[in-house]
């Protein structure tokens, strides 16, 4: 008899897909089940795909303000803004809490498609900033293993270099703000393209680290007045 | 002897008047327990006009996300061009502070605002004609009190002819009668109640009736649903059985998708979940339960006969097509035979929003996805992904084509174009 049932239950379990961006889950009362509407982008576990970002292990503050900035159309992608539009805060932090606690592994970096040139300038202003345009060290603020610093600030790791372009050309544009004081805007409007170019190229070539969670705080003072950190987990 | 006697009667007279003055100001002789009843009644008006405002959803169209609450300012897109919607907080200069409770009454009475100018059918005074003068009042006092902005009011960007308001004329001899609502006294008080907040407060019809090329809705057509104008959402009839008529759902389920925003029947998405989310989550049961028991009392009839079995000739490559993205792509959450998991993942077999005539809600549902609002009843709310970056036109036609006739589903197919048409519309 309980071989019966066993093998009842086994002919109806769904067989679990391996291609991460289709939906699926395993029980209907969880939060996985309910998030089914973020993996067709996103990946199962946050992991992203090709044309969108890794959400999986971003501060919870971070992933928050950006959910909460998607609803309220502070942060525009129309894509994010419908989903969201009608979300109470305590889900949208239910939801930044659950995708800051996933650890799906990385794709592997992506393969070089720039010169050397590119690539050193990219690690110098990651590693070392430019005190000449007036640009902080990525590092100094996104953690030095760039996993990002608790509560509010973003890990770099894992990202693809045309997220990472794209997102610092929003910047400068002034379509994709943080809350006030926003230092990336400062930091975003002092780069050139090729300077973004620069960055992404060596971000995204970066073997995955070996401990992704991101830095409980600062290394010391931030170079930059952030409102995103002062306020991240308010 | 007499002055002396004069003068103690002054002294007298004097501390008598002294007395009684004394005795006047004391404090606490005001009339206390009268005026307490009064302050209490001018809370329980306003408390009252809070609630009113949240039913008629002021607040949706009188702000913009994330602005300051009923400051205006808020783009309204019209087939005729673009309103600004005015600002309604107290504030002298640029909002009603100057207006009285008559002056809000008119207006929400007659559509004609305090300056004497024709309020463009946007407000909807053709719904809001039907609230009671004391509602009127307590929404006002309640308007009143909230906190003033003071943000000038942006004008509108009509095309000629209409923005000349003068043209509101002939719009309002076709498609305007004004008068408060009338209960019927053939009906309970709950149908009655759930009418006026229907007709009313609610302008339900300013949606689920479809609006004609002069942007007018004829009573005869009430609740027969249209597409809504601008926002490439279709609004189901809640007249018809092969819409959202309600005639055979129980009065709890309708009460739900009301006030929770889902139920095991369907869920509400885009523009409705909107509503839920503002407006109707804020609603007591017993008035939730009224709307539920008055829609599900409207007189059914179908505007257009059923689909024959011509039009629903499906190639049978296009169904297998469909089939086979359904089983990877959706059976996870909805189930091999469409039964879904209500009221997490609504079902689709059976589900007249897949099967009505228009399938543009199924289409943009399958494009963009979507999630219940997330309200006081359902607070953790499930979605759906989009699938308009993973599939194809093709696949995605297919894939509507397959639930809206799988099942003794009695859908139409849909074609690549028809898809093709919504992708290139933003979701809104």
């Amino acid at each position: 008899m309980s071989a019966c049932v066993a093998i009842s239950v086994v002919a109806h379990a769904q067989p679990v897909p391996s291609d991460n961006t289709i939906p699926a889950f395993k029980e209907l009362d969880s939060i996985d089940a309910r998030l089914q509407g973020c993996v067709t982008c996103h990946g199962r576990s946050g992991e992203g795909t090709a044309a969108f970002p890794r959400i999986a292990g971003k501060p919870s503050g971070y992933l928050y303000n950006q959910l909460a900035a998607f609803r309220d159309g502070t942060r525009r992608y129309t894509p994010m803004n419908y989903l969201v539009a009608y979300m109470p805060d305590s889900y949208l932090r239910e939801i930044a809490e659950h995708f800051a606690n996933e650890r799906p592994p990385f794709a592997p970096p992506s393969a070089a498609t720039t010169t050397d040139v590119v690539i050193q300038r990219g690690r110098s202003l990651v590693t070392s900033g430019d005190t000449h345009l007036g640009v902080p060290a990525c590092m100094a603020c996104h953690g030095l293993a760039l996993t990002g610093t608790r509560p509010g600030i973003p890990g770099l790791v894992g990202l693809r270099a045309n997220y990472i372009v794209s997102q610092l050309t929003r910047w400068r544009v002034g379509e994709r703000h943080a809350i006030e004081p926003d230092c990336m805007k400062h930091v975003a409007s002092r780069l050139t393209d090729s300077d973004m170019t620069a960055v992404a190229a060596w971000l995204s070539q970066q073997d995955t680290p070996k401990n992704p969670v991101p830095q409980s705080a600062p290394v010391g003072r931030l170079p930059l007045a952030c409102g995103s950190q002062r306020q991240g987990d308010e | 002897m007499r002055l002396a006697a004069r003068l103690l009667f002054g002294l007298v007279l004097l501390a008598a008047i002294a007395a009684v003055l004394l005795y006047a100001l004391r404090p606490g002789l005001l009339p206390q327990t009268v005026r307490g009843k009064s302050v209490v009644a001018a809370v329980a008006t306003l408390t009252r006009g809070e609630y009113l405002a949240r039913a008629g959803d002021c607040v949706a169209c009188h702000s913009v996300p994330n602005g300051r609450q009923f400051a205006g300012g808020r783009e309204m897109p019209t087939p005729f061009g673009s309103l600004f919607v005015p600002n309604i907080t107290p504030d002298d200069d640029t909002g009603i502070g100057h207006w009285n409770a008559d002056d809000f009454y008119r207006m929400m009475h007659t559509g004609v605002s305090r300056d004497g100018a024709l309020l463009y059918p946007a407000m909807p005074f053709a719904s809001y004609t039907k609230v009671t003068r004391s509602d009127s009042d307590a929404l006002f006092s309640y308007l009143q009190s909230v906190t003033p902005v003071q943000q000038k009011n942006r004008p509108h960007e009509l095309r000629f002819p209409f923005n000349n308001r003068e043209m509101l004329v002939g719009w309002r001899t076709l498609y305007f009668r004004e008068g408060e609502f009338v209960p019927d006294t053939a009906q309970s008080a709950q149908w009655n109640r759930g009418a006026y907040l229907v007709q009313g407060l609610g302008h339900c019809a300013m949606c689920h009736t479809a609006i004609n090329a002069l942007g007018g809705s004829s009573e005869s057509k009430a609740f027969e649903g249209g597409m809504i104008p601008n926002q490439n959402w279709y609004a189901p009839s809640l007249t018809s059985n092969r819409e959202a008529g309600l005639g055979d759902w129980p009065v709890g389920e309708i009460a739900d998708l009301l006030q929770a925003g889902a139920s095991h029947r369907a869920t509400t998405y885009g523009p409705m979940a909107e509503v839920v989310y503002d407006s109707l989550q804020y609603l007591t049961d017993d008035d939730a339960t009224a709307m539920a028991v008055y829609l599900k009392a409207l007189p059914m009839r179908d505007a257009a006969p059923a689909a024959t079995s011509e039009a629903r000739l499906v190639d049978p490559a296009v169904l297998e097509s469909g089939r086979q993205v359904y089983a990877t792509q959706c059976a996870v959450c909805h189930g091999d035979e469409g039964k879904g998991q209500p009221p997490a993942y609504p079902p689709l077999a059976g589900n007249r929003s897949i099967t009505m005539a228009s399938p543009v809600n199924s289409i943009r549902m399958v494009l963009n996805g979507g999630y219940a609002p997330g309200t006081f009843k359902n607070p953790r709310p499930y979605g759906m992904p989009p699938f308009g970056q993973v599939l194809r036109d093709s696949e995605a036609a297919a894939v509507v084509t397959y639930v809206r006739e799988a099942w003794g589903n009695s859908g139409t197919p849909v074609t690549p174009s028809q898809v093709n048409e919504l992708r290139k519309l933003l979701p809104d």
